[in-house]
Parts: structure tokens; C-alpha cells; sequence
């Protein structure tokens, strides 16, 4: 395993086509970014970077451009402006090999989107093999491995459509994984999800933080930010409003507007209250 | 003068019912039974059209179809990725393409391909290939349709998996999303496949020996040699044992659709 680990490294620095400049601990870098559709400006200059090993967690109100700045991360939407820099490598430079460098960011999304027409096994083996060139039983063998660390090892040979959500999300997660990315996007990747099986995956995300790996995660779970995140960053309007580590940003909020969304999302009975214009401690 | 609705119900039923057995009666005292099994039910002239019916016309139906089956697939396949290419002159090929050949009938597409190519290019083409590509190129135009709607169908979150995970978009395509779009359009090909299968007898325009004949130009050179419509009933019936099953198999495959969902 650690030596494999060391193999898929080196390809993927050759990949990238130039080493990684010494001494840049940012993960990801984010500078000026804006993105309109249309003439629906949805980000409005955002700068943040990821540390290597950190985890940050996106908040912030429906329709204030989280999804889209994560996209915009792998460039599954194209920036308007701005730069997105991938441990030095400028993703946004357009004649970068976008595909090489997506190899090397997981993403997990809110609706699994697991391939229906191919079993567990064969979901987390096709890219490996297509794109990594893997062999079949290297490749196997890692999606196993990656199985049993989200805890569905059993599935291997069933289709998506017969897991629960809770097990197709960690199936998603054990995908991602096994194309060994150097970190991690989630969106909201528990929403879709009834109550009771939200646990388990949230569980498999903090036991990935506490094993190192650099994550971004956009979530309303504010106990699952609170606990596993070094750093919050609040989102409003296509714009971050503010960060920091959550027991500030969190628990002791700076604006108006952070203190506003997170009473709504906190206690939204509360929050009902205080839009009567009643006084809120 | 007032019926319940139920009394009217069973009233119009008993006409439906009466209307049906003098029909059938007229039928039975009134037909000419003798000249009737003559001309339909020849025995002698059934027994003789085999096994030459089977090992030749039935062979030769399936294997035109599936010639005319499989080159239309293929291109349907790439005129449907035309029709959803970003290259705007690619999507105006495809689809001047599917109206032409939507919109000509089969026969003049036979007939362009059997006489008209051979004079106007002064060439000799093989029978069967002439067969493939008639067949081939009007398939094509409503499979192209097909497999586009299919191809639409499968969610874009399947494609953004794919590109996320590191697949360009060709590999996506082949791997993820035509997969997937063959899945939703299998019932609606097995129906193209019944249809090209009796489009198939359009082959008898055709000058064609012997041994290439398929079940239509079988049965009616047996009509004219027998003075008897025995021959075209028995080719008619051979025909169904190709379609009948497919029409099957089309239904399951559409509950099965219909289940997954
Ligand atoms: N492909 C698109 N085309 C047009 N508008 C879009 C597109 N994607 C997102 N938007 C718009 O951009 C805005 C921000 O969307 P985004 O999905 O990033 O918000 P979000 O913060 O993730 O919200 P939520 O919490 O509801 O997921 C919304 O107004 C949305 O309608
Ligand atoms: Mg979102």
C-alpha cells in the first residue's frame, strides 16, 4: 500500500508537468475569483487558500455561491475571473491539462451520482483503470481497501440503486478516495440524506480529517464544523464574509449577518422570534 | 322511455355482441369455403415452400436485418453525437440527414442504391451491400433520434462524476453516459429492429439470385408458380416468428424500465 502510495506521488508530480515550489503549504489558492451566469453574478471576488492537511468548512445561506466557488475548484465551472492555483499548479492557465489535474481532487457531491449501470467494485475501479492505468487487480485491490475504510466492504458487488443513501454516499466517498486525491471537496454532502444515516457518514469525513487529509466541505451540520474544521468561512451574497476557527466564527460571530444565519440555522424558532423584532440575548 | 345506466351499458353491450355474430354467421353461409382453402390454405402448396422457406427466405430476412441493423446503428450512434456536438455545422449536417432520410420513402432509397448508383458511378456493388446500406441509412435517421433522446436523458450529474474523476469528455461518453443511454433506449431500437425487419422485403426490388432470396420475393415467386396466395400467408407467418418474439421482448424490456425507475 505505502509503496504504491509513493508510486501514484511521483506520477502525479510528472503529471502536473513541474514540480511543486518549495515551501507553498496552500492546497488551494483562490484569488479575485468571480463567476456570473449569465448576468447573474454569483461570486463577487473571492480570496481564501487551503493548507495542506487543513479542513475548512464552507457555511452560509442557500444561493450564496458555495456550491459553485467548489465547483469552481475543479473547474467544473469555468471562472469568469480570478485564479485558482492547485499546490502552485494554475488550474485557471488554459493550457493546463484540466483532466490531469482533476485526477488529483476527490469530490463528493450531495446527490452521490455513483454510475447505475456498474457495481460498486466496477464504480470505484473504472477510473483507475481509464484514467490511472492501473491494472485490474491493483486497481481492485485498492478499491477494496478504500471499501472497508468507509465501512461498506460487503457491497462490493451490488448495484448503487440497491444501497442506501448512507452506504451510496460512502461508496461516493471510497470513489474519490481510491484515485488517491491529494484533498478533498464535499457539498453538502449529507443533505441528502434521511436523519438517521447522516452518522455514518459523517464519521467516515471525520476519521479522513483526523488521518491528515486536506478538505473542503461545504455543510449546514454545524456540530460536524465545529468539531472536525481548523477553519470556518461564512459565505454570503458570493462573497466571504468571514473566517476563522469555528469557535470564533461559530461561536462568537463578528457581523451581523453571520450572527443572523446562524441563529436561523442553530434555532430556527428563535430566530422566528427575533424577526418579530423581539430582543435576542 | 328512461334506462338506468346500467341497463344502457348492458344494451349497447348486447348490440356489440349481435353486430359480431352476424358478421360471423355471413361469413360461415355466405364465404365460398372450398375457393377460400384454395387459394389460402393450399396444403401441398404450404408443404412445398419448406424447408427452402426457412433455410433460405426466413435466414435471409434475419440476416439482411441485422446487416441493415448494425450499419445503422453505428451511424446513428455518430449522427447522434453530431446532433450534440458544439460544432454548429456538424449539428446541421446531422440533422439535414435525419429529415432526408426520415422523410424519403424506403423504397426510393432502394431503389437509388440498387439502379442508380451502379449506372450513374458505373459500379458493381455486392447485393448484400447494397441491402446494408439502404437498410443501414434509413434506420440510421430514426436511431440517430433515439439514441440523442437517450443520450439527453442520463443525468448530468453522470457526466460531472466522470470529468471529476479525472475522465476527458470522450472517455466520459464512451464509458459513462452511452452505457447508460442504451439502457433507456433498448425498448425503442428492438422496435426500429422490428421495423427494418419488415423493411427488409423491400430487398425483392432488387435483382437478386436464388439463394439471396429473403421471405417477401420467396413468397411471391411462389405465387406466381403456384396461382396460389398459399405461399405469401406462409411467408406472412414467418415474419411473425421474427417479430412476435421482439415485440415481446420489447415489453419486458420496457417493464423492466419501468421497474427501475
Ligand atoms: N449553472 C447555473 N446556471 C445559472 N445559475 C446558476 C447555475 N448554478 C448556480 N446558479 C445560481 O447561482 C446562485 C448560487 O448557487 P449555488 O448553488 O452556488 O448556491 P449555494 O450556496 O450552494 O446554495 P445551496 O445552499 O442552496 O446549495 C443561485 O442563485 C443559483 O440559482
Ligand atoms: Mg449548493
Amino acid at each position: 500500500m505505502t509503496a504504491h502510495n509513493g508510486e501514484a506521488a511521483v506520477r502525479k508530480v510528472k503529471a502536473a508537468g513541474q514540480d511543486e515550489p518549495a515551501g507553498d503549504e496552500a492546497a488551494i489558492r483562490v484569488e479575485g475569483l468571480h463567476k456570473s451566469f449569465g448576468k447573474l453574478e454569483v461570486l463577487k471576488g473571492v480570496d481564501f487558500t487551503v493548507r495542506r492537511g487543513e479542513v475548512v468548512c464552507v457555511i452560509g445561506p442557500s444561493g450564496s455561491g458555495k456550491s459553485t466557488l467548489l465547483r469552481c475548484v475543479n473547474l467544473l465551472e469555468e471562472p469568469t475571473a480570478g485564479s485558482v492555483s492547485l499546490s502552485g499548479t494554475e488550474l485557471t492557465d488554459p493550457d493546463v491539462d484540466i483532466d490531469r489535474v482533476r485526477r488529483r481532487i476527490g469530490i463528493v457531491f450531495q446527490s452521490f451520482n455513483l454510475f447505475p449501470h456498474l457495481s460498486v467494485l466496477a464504480n470505484l475501479t473504472i477510473a483507475q483503470r481509464r484514467v490511472l492505468g492501473r491494472s485490474k487487480d491493483e486497481a481492485e485491490r485498492i478499491a477494496r481497501a478504500n471499501l472497508r475504510r468507509v465501512g461498506v466492504a460487503e457491497k462490493e458487488s451490488v448495484y448503487p440503486a440497491q444501497l442506501s443513501g448512507g452506504q451510496q454516499q460512502r461508496v461516493a466517498i471510497a470513489r474519490a478516495l481510491s484515485m488517491d486525491p491529494e484533498l478533498m471537496l464535499f457539498d453538502e454532502p449529507t443533505s441528502a440524506l434521511d436523519p438517521e444515516l447522516v452518522g455514518d457518514v459523517l464519521a467516515v469525513m471525520r476519521r479522513l480529517a483526523d488521518e491528515g487529509m486536506t478538505m473542503m466541505v461545504v455543510t449546514h451540520e454545524m456540530s460536524f464544523a465545529r468539531e472536525v474544521a481548523d477553519r470556518v468561512v461564512f459565505m454570503d451574497g458570493g462573497v466571504i464574509v468571514e473566517e476563522g476557527p469555528p469557535n470564533r466564527v461559530i461561536g462568537d460571530p463578528q457581523h451581523q449577518r453571520t450572527r443572523t444565519f446562524l441563529r436561523r440555522v442553530l434555532d430556527p424558532a428563535a430566530a422566528e422570534v427575533a424577526e418579530d423584532g423581539a430582543p435576542l440575548a | 322511455m328512461s334506462m338506468s345506466r346500467r341497463q344502457r351499458k348492458r344494451a349497447f353491450r348486447a348490440v356489440q355482441y349481435g353486430v359480431l355474430a352476424l358478421v360471423v354467421v355471413g361469413m360461415v353461409f355466405g364465404a365460398d369455403w372450398g375457393e377460400i382453402r384454395r387459394a389460402f390454405f393450399d396444403l401441398d402448396v404450404a408443404q412445398a415452400q419448406f424447408p427452402g422457406i426457412i433455410t433460405t427466405a426466413l435466414v435471409n430476412t434475419v440476416v439482411y436485418t441485422l446487416l441493415g441493423f448494425g450499419f445503422g446503428l453505428a451511424l446513428g450512434l455518430i449522427l447522434a453525437l453530431m446532433r450534440l456536438s458544439s460544432v454548429p455545422p456538424y449539428r446541421w449536417l446531422a440533422t439535414c440527414y435525419i429529415e432526408f432520410f426520415r422523410g424519403v420513402p424506403a423504397l426510393l432509397v432502394f431503389i437509388a442504391l440498387g439502379f442508380g448508383v451502379p449506372i450513374a458511378f458505373q459500379v458493381v456493388i455486392n447485393q448484400y451491400v447494397t441491402v446494408m446500406l439502404a437498410l443501414g441509412l434509413v434506420g440510421a435517421a430514426y436511431m440517430a433520434e433515439t439514441i440523442r433522446a437517450g443520450i439527453q436523458a442520463v443525468p448530468k450529474g453522470q457526466v460531472e462524476a466522470a470529468r471529476s474523476l479525472g475522465m476527458s469528455q470522450g472517455r466520459a461518453m464512451r464509458s459513462i453516459v452511452i452505457p447508460q443511454a442504451f439502457r433507456i433506449v433498448l425498448p425503442p431500437l428492438t422496435n426500429e429492429l422490428i421495423l427494418l425487419t419488415k423493411d427488409s422485403s423491400l430487398v425483392y426490388l432488387l435483382g437478386l439470385s436464388l439463394g439471396q432470396y429473403e421471405l417477401a420475393k420467396f413468397g411471391r415467386d411462389a405465387l406466381n408458380e403456384n396461382r396460389s396466395l398459399t405461399p405469401i400467408l406462409v411467408a406472412g407467418l414467418c415474419y411473425l416468428i421474427i417479430t412476435l418474439p421482439l415485440g415481446h421482448l420489447v415489453r419486458r424490456l420496457e417493464a423492466r424500465t419501468a421497474k427501475a425507475r
